[in-house]
């Protein structure tokens, strides 16, 4: 998916239990999603790490998001509570710090959600296009030669 | 200026000694100018009567020293500002430090100099400082010079959070439960500014750190035996800054993990050597956690839950 030729990069880390089985699902049940979603399995949502978020950005990546169970769902009883919290604090240093927060989104999906994923990967997508390159929180020499001018 | 001083504090150390309260204690003696007394740590009574000092520049938070102190045979006797005792609380909340070894005696606090402050005011070297009577008097080569206590007075000191003394053994003071709300002002305002305007302040702000680590390492609640800074495999090791990302990736970090847990002490502020106003960081998060989750002031008893590792059902969503 492009906007004016630009296609963003989109890392999504999804739990193992409830949003990859749904992205898994999305894909068995023929939803399509942008394919510049790049998604990394992680055991719990909890396990996101700031670093991590930080990171993918720094690597590159022009949006970032997390998605867990449920709240209540959560394979680990209360990871997803501890990543709200986490996420909702980080979410809103980085706009303190001049960062545009809707590069972030948490967003909570099931296993049997394949379609939630989908639309919620198409909306992100859009939302990042529309913000245009990630410049502000980015690594410069992770960017090609043409990328830098 | 200080509530107590130097003679009564040396006097009071003395008596612990000799009464065999402590075996130690933790105190300044002169540093090699007039503005920046070092912490050190006194075994004898002669060794109190001849090199003990105390004045508006002993500053530095003993909280953290402690840590490494109380793994020690014996106890130690430290005297502790009302703003120490909040980082106190909080490490021994975390179980970092071992309350049977430390004898606290709180003392009076009406704030701390700012060393840059004065040294920009004065514009030549300091040769002598001494404060009374809310007036801090400067010898310099250029002949003497006074200034009002307010005017060179720490950031954080302007806006102290509180002179309660949350933990001690003993108080050399009259209690006091003054607080100041005014600590956040800053942080609204620049929540109020356009988020080009956030970003070019924080920007060059960041833009200045040289990565020494002197925020880390003052820090009372940075604790932890092996630092994510020091791991090769975070992407965030301990160098130099090689470009924006990873001066902001590295004051970001290191808000984030005393989120929940910073007492707002201000010792990152004070020891960075590039003036880097780092408290706005951590008074963000305190403010955000207020703002979400209830007030919550950490250090402010034992035996509290910070809000990043409790939760609730009903937290607001991101």
């Amino acid at each position: 998916m492009q906007l004016n030729g630009y296609k963003p990069k989109i890392v999504a880390f999804c739990c193992n239990w409830c949003s990859y089985a749904g992205a898994d699902l999305a894909g068995s049940s023929r939803f399509t999603y942008p394919d510049n979603v790049k998604i990394i399995r992680v055991p719990c949502s909890c396990r996101v790490d700031p670093v991590f978020i930080l990171r993918a950005f720094g690597g590159g990546a022009d949006g970032v998001m997390i998605c867990g169970c449920h709240p209540g769902d959560c394979h680990y009883t209360s990871g997803n509570y501890h990543t709200r919290r986490r996420m909702k604090l980080l979410f809103s240093m980085l706009d303190y710090l001049g960062i545009e927060k809707e590069r972030m989104k948490l967003i909570w999906i099931s296993a049997s959600e394949g379609e939630k994923f989908a639309s919620a990967a198409t909306d992100f997508m859009n939302t990042v296009a529309r913000l245009g390159e990630n410049r502000r929180l980015g690594d410069l020499r992770c960017k090609s030669k043409t990328e830098q001018n | 200026m200080q509530k107590q001083n130097g003679t009564e504090l040396k006097n009071k150390a003395k008596q612990l000694l000799q009464n065999k309260t402590v075996d130690r204690v933790a105190g300044f003696c002169a540093g090699e100018f007039a503005y920046d007394p070092s912490p050190c740590v006194f075994y004898s009574a002669e060794e109190i009567e001849e090199n003990m000092i105390y004045d508006c520049f002993c500053s530095p938070n003993f909280s953290k020293f402690l840590v490494k102190e109380t793994k020690k045979p014996g106890r130690i006797a430290v005297f502790m500002k009302p703003c120490d005792t909040y980082s106190l609380n909080q490490l021994i909340t975390e179980h970092k430090i071992d309350k049977d070894k430390i004898y606290i005696a709180g003392i009076g606090c009406d704030g701390m100099v700012d060393v840059f402050k004065l040294r920009n005011k004065t514009g030549s070297a300091i040769l002598k400082a001494s404060c009374d009577n809310g007036a801090l008097t400067v010898k310099t080569p250029d002949g003497d010079m006074t200034f009002a206590f307010d005017e060179v007075l720490a950031e954080r000191c302007l806006v102290c959070k509180s002179k309660k003394h949350v933990y001690y053994d003993e108080l050399l003071c009259e209690p006091s439960f003054e607080t100041d709300t005014g600590r956040f002002d800053k942080v609204e305002q620049i929540e109020k500014m356009s988020a080009d305007a956030r970003y070019e302040f924080f920007r060059s702000e960041l833009s200045k750190c040289i990565r020494c680590n002197a925020c880390r390492d003052a820090c009372p609640a940075c604790t932890c035996e092996t630092c994510v800074f020091g791991e090769s495999s975070s992407g965030a090791e301990s160098r130099e800054n090689a470009n924006e990302f990873e001066e902001k990736l590295f004051h970001i970090i290191r808000a984030y993990h005393v989120a929940g847990r910073c007492t707002d002490c201000g010792e990152c502020s004070r020891v960075c050597p590039q003036r880097i106003p780092l408290h706005l960081l951590n008074r963000k998060f305190i403010l955000d956690i207020n703002r979400f989750y209830g007030v919550y002031q950490a250090g402010e008893t034992v035996g509290q839950i910070p809000p990043l590792t409790d939760k609730n059902e009903s937290d607001p969503e991101v």
